[in-house]
């Protein structure tokens, strides 16, 4: 098992008190992630000592960050098993790699009648950018549901799937339940209707090996800041003949192979997808989280989460009036949001800080989730490679704090 | 100003709150949520002849900042007229709250003067715009 102790030794954020005398207990890595030294210190480096643009100067700095760059890109597309490092497609985040297919491919390929089918658990990023799109097409939108325990309706997807289906998109792991979907089912469903298929991996691919040739899934998106990597810069994956077809997502330099005043043509893939000035550190930032993350070995990770969360479950089932949403261990990852009677989550959030622990309060960018389950919010905890088996006893204790604050007891 | 948020008056408040309920008919009612918090609160005012508040009360639910601000809030526009209701600041909630809050939590602090105020102002009703 990981040594979790030497491990947050990498984290310098991690050795700081939250207020005098209380270290900080970070459970919000669903949120963002810590960031190691090493990544820090390559984004650092990039500014320092050789900060150029990339693919343009014929000058020493400007190969150097181009190398840099690309090659981060080339240890990221291995990450996760692409292919073919062009069809890693930089984006700000899942956010904007969900829009860039709902405009690029879903503009070009959805018709009036057309049908999306999205999931009951999906984050705002992967219902509104369909919703936009549904809207301005004629199509429709059906959600898979998901059932008391947390678990997709998986006996009734043949009822969401027709010839009309398009597009199937979904969270590989839900941000709430912490539910770790059968990908490579609902993939093969939605291509035996000819649809295609996307999956939202922002929080999968932090926490699980993901193989998209293994998945065999059409579109992938995900996020650098949850697994390690900076902000500003997220991933999308595509199929190859599929991202060939797309129109640009945005026009500007970089993405162009020639312009004229009539009219331009592309570049290739994937700078097809990335005009104007990529974020250099970023990348080179993303790249180095992925070195940090196979250092490990992300069967580790996998394999800690397990072991974190089902403690975690366990220490909270003996907390009074505590419910965890979701899954048991074993069919989830590192997340277990939970509503304590009688105290509201923002006020359980709010005396947690007071002991140094961070928590997430509120609907978690999942209101549709919220609104089935008839709850106005949920409190959060999420745990990553670095959560120790304390920081859990320091969260059920400020629980129960909460508890006598609110004269529960 | 009391360092702890969670005070011995807010906690009363927050198992016993003051002015809750509905009232109806009203003068003025008006509802609005905090859609980050799913916290919602709806104040209704009745006004006397002498233009002021004769009766007040407010229903909803949500954390128990918002829950006690409600519950100062109806409580101190008691008998005030209609002028010095609209003329209610963020400090003036504040400070019947009279504890520190961080600056996620001040919204929480404050629906209940928005509601107030937009009511007062005489914004239509979320429910009347429903009805069309």
């Amino acid at each position: 098992m990981l040594d979790v102790r030497s491990l947050k030794n990498d984290f310098p954020i991690l050795q700081q008190d939250a207020y005098e005398g209380n270290s900080l207990v970070y459970l919000d890595s669903a949120a963002t992630s810590q960031k190691p030294d090493i990544v820090i210190e390559a984004m650092n480096s990039y500014y320092r000592n050789y900060n150029a643009n990339v693919h343009r100067g014929i000058h020493r700095l400007s190969e150097e960050a181009t190398t840099a760059f690309e090659g981060a890109r080339e240890r990221i597309a291995n990450f996760f098993n692409a292919p073919d490092p062009a069809c890693t497609i930089f984006t700000k985040n899942t956010t904007e790699a969900l829009n860039l297919v709902a405009y690029s491919w879903g503009r070009r390929n959805i018709e009036a009648g057309d049908e999306i089918l999205l999931t009951e658990m999906e984050h705002h990023s992967n219902i509104v950018p369909w919703q936009l799109l549904a809207e301005e097409k004629g199509a429709v939108i059906r959600y898979l549901p998901f059932t008391d325990e947390g678990l997709l309706e998986m006996s009734n997807l043949d009822d969401y799937l027709s010839r009309r289906t398009k597009l199937v998109s979904f969270a590989s792991m839900s941000n709430v339940f912490g539910t770790i979907n059968p990908s490579k089912s609902l993939v093969e469903a939605a291509h035996s209707v000819g649809a295609v298929a996307v999956i939202d991996g922002a929080q999968s691919v932090p926490h699980l090996p993901v193989d998209v040739q293994e998945l065999d899934c059409d579109f992938l998106a995900f996020s650098g800041h949850k697994m390690c990597g900076p902000t500003g810069i997220g991933v999308l994956y595509g199929k190859r003949s599929l991202l060939e077809e797309m129109p640009p997502f945005l026009g500007g330099g970089d993405m162009i192979r020639k312009v004229q005043f009539e009219g331009s043509t592309w570049n290739d893939l994937p700078w097809k997808f990335e005009a104007g000035t990529p974020n250099i550190a970023e990348g080179i930032g993303l790249g180095a989280a992925v070195d940090y993350l196979n250092d490990i070995g992300m069967d580790n990770v996998h394999a800690y989460e397990q072991f974190i969360t089902g403690y975690a479950l366990e220490a909270l089932s003996e907390v009074d009036g505590l419910r965890v949403l979701g899954p048991q261990v074993g069919l989830k990852g590192g997340v277990a949001a939970f509503t304590l009677a009688g105290v509201h989550p923002h006020d359980i959030s709010q005396l947690l800080d007071e002991d140094g622990i961070a928590i997430r309060a509120g609907h978690h960018c999942a209101m549709p989730l919220h609104q089935k389950l008839s709850i106005p919010a949920s409190a959060r905890a999420s745990f990553y490679l670095y959560t120790t088996t304390e920081d859990i006893d320091r969260l059920v204790a400020g629980l129960n704090r909460v508890r006598k604050v609110f004269r529960l007891d | 100003m009391d360092e702890r948020m969670y005070r011995e008056q807010i906690i009363d408040l927050y198992e016993n709150p003051l002015n809750f309920g509905s009232l109806e008919p009203a003068d003025f009612t008006y509802e609005e949520d905090n859609p980050l918090c799913g916290d919602v609160i709806r104040i209704y005012v009745r006004i006397d002849e002498d233009n002021r508040v004769s009766d007040v009360s407010w229903s909803g639910e949500g954390c128990a900042i918002s829950q006690a601000s409600a519950s100062l809030l109806t409580e101190d526009i008691k008998g005030k007229t209609l002028d010095e209701v609209k003329a209610y600041t963020k400090e003036d909630v504040l400070e019947l709250l009279g504890i520190q809050l961080s600056m996620t939590r001040i919204k929480c602090a404050l629906l209940s003067l928005k509601v107030l105020k937009a009511g007062a102002y005489g914004m239509p009703d979320v429910e009347e715009l429903r009805k069309g």
